[in-house]
């Protein structure tokens, strides 16, 4: 293998891109980003960046100079095709760059609503950019308005509340992420947003969103009018793989890659964008969108290139998923896989604290844990989830480590 | 080698405790503790594992 393009600047291929190199690959290697940046780190800039205490500096991912990885840098580009027979990958530029290795990592975007009018004072959150226009509002005292209840509408809820900010939520289910966590959970994420003084309204159908030129309302169906300087759309991300359109890879909610995230022979997918097959959980094929899979995935796709399809091929790739996010004060952490469907125990502390861990149950199995300000205990039970450990034994642990 | 720990940024997720629990673990303070300031070179790999996947960026191998 003597060339390796990697599309896509952010987390996922940065890692491939270090790992390609540390690994011994001395050939071309070229880093493909649509942003104009290095890549820099995502978590923060609903957080600590849009909270004004960061700067772009403290976001920068790798500390290190580039010069060593010996990169030929495509940045501010997007790539708009890639052609698997030639292997080509084409850019927006019209600059076309062949491969004999593809790491695709390009990531998702932000999903938009159905009549998202283009109105100043709408946003997305995923980029630096989209970070510093929303907070040069929030300088200015806004007053926002989130669609969304889930991490990122949460977030960025939490941070306006520390700053001093007006802010409502609206979400459309009953409670904050009850599909993903069940109504009881999602009754602890109302309560603790509500208890910081957000106006959190669930179960609400948007009829509209108003104004001239700049936003200046919503419009809920029952015809409340919430009024707002800022609207951020935080209603999930879809995968960006609309490059790859007609590429002959096959694209379902993401680019289907086997269980060592291959999609094709020397094609790689790392990051939100990749869809495979987990072995740790029975095969379930999916797509995860956290900070940890992004790099554990871009380490992984690049031991794989280099390995090929001999008997040399890594073992497939079955991790078990961890999420974290900061709110106020509590800090959530969720791993493995449940929804909200699946039986949960309390097994320490209580839901009326800000401080507790529950535990899902999937076919006998412990195969989830979420905790509020208790990373030592979910670190432990995330043990169990990757030990396939029966419910009961997670059970049994929990009154032996009661407290 | 020695193990450095920026306590600023770290915030106890506790991903660097689930890859080499002889080095890290945080205790019910929620707070790190490093058990092994100079673990033996036999770690370094997954040292550097705990490096990368920190995901606050905290922590970095010295020698």
């Amino acid at each position: 293998m003597e060339s390796i393009v990697v599309v896509g600047a952010s987390l996922a291929g940065l890692r491939a891109v270090e790992t390609l190199r540390r690994e011994g690959f001395a050939g071309r290697l070229t880093l493909v980003g649509a942003e104009p940046h290095l890549p820099y780190d995502r978590p923060p800039l609903s957080k600590e960046m849009l909270a004004g205490d960061w700067e772009h500096e403290q976001v920068v991912l790798r500390k290190v100079p580039y010069e060593e990885l010996d990169l030929e840098l495509r940045l501010g580009v997007a790539a708009t095709g890639l052609d698997v027979g030639t292997r080509t990958v084409t850019l927006a530029s019209g600059t076309e760059l062949n491969f004999d290795g593809l790491v695709i990592a390009t990531g998702s975007t932000p999903r938009r609503l159905p009549a998202q009018p283009h109105l100043d004072g709408v946003f997305t959150l995923r980029t630096i950019d989209d970070c510093h226009a929303i907070r040069d509002r929030l300088d200015a005292g806004a007053r926002v308005c989130v669609i969304g209840a889930g991490f990122i509408g949460a977030e960025v809820a939490a941070t306006c509340r520390k700053r001093g900010l007006e802010v409502t939520v609206l979400e459309a289910l009953p409670q904050p992420m009850v599909r993903g966590v069940g109504m009881v959970l999602g009754e602890v994420l109302a309560r603790l947003h509500r208890n910081h003084g957000v106006d959190l309204r669930c179960g609400v159908t948007l009829e509209s969103i108003e104004g001239t030129d700049r936003v200046e309302h919503v419009r809920l169906a029952d015809g409340e009018i919430i009024e707002c300087d800022v609207l951020l759309v935080a209603v999930g991300v879809s995968p960006e793989t609309g490059w790859l359109e007609g590429s002959g890879l096959v694209l379902d909610d993401g680019v289907l890659c086997d269980s060592t995230l291959q999609c094709a022979p020397g094609i790689v997918a790392a990051g939100d964008v990749a869809r495979w097959p987990n072995p740790a959980f029975d095969g379930e094929v999916m797509r995860v969108e956290h900070w940890t899979n992004a790099a554990e995935q871009g380490v992984y796709v690049g031991r794989r290139l280099l390995a090929g399809d001999g008997d040399d091929a890594p073992e497939p790739f079955a991790p078990i998923p961890f999420v974290w996010s900061d709110q106020y004060d509590v800090k959530i952490q969720v791993a493995g896989r449940f929804s909200g469907q699946d039986r949960m125990e309390v097994v320490s502390g209580s839901l009326d604290d800000n401080r507790f861990v529950t535990i899902f149950e999937r076919a006998g199995r412990i195969s989830g844990v979420l905790g509020f300000s208790e990373p030592r205990r979910v670190m432990q039970y995330r043990r169990m989830i990757v030990e396939r450990g029966s419910f009961e034994a997670a059970l049994e642990f929990a009154a032996a480590n009661a407290g | 080698m020695k193990i450095v720990v920026d306590f600023d940024k770290c915030t106890s997720n506790a991903v660097c405790m689930g890859i080499a629990p002889e080095v890290f673990e945080v205790r019910d303070d929620n707070f790190l503790y490093i058990l092994q300031e100079e673990p033996p070179e036999a770690l370094r790999p997954k040292m550097e594992e705990a490096v990368r996947m920190c995901p606050t960026g905290a922590i970095s191998i010295d020698g």
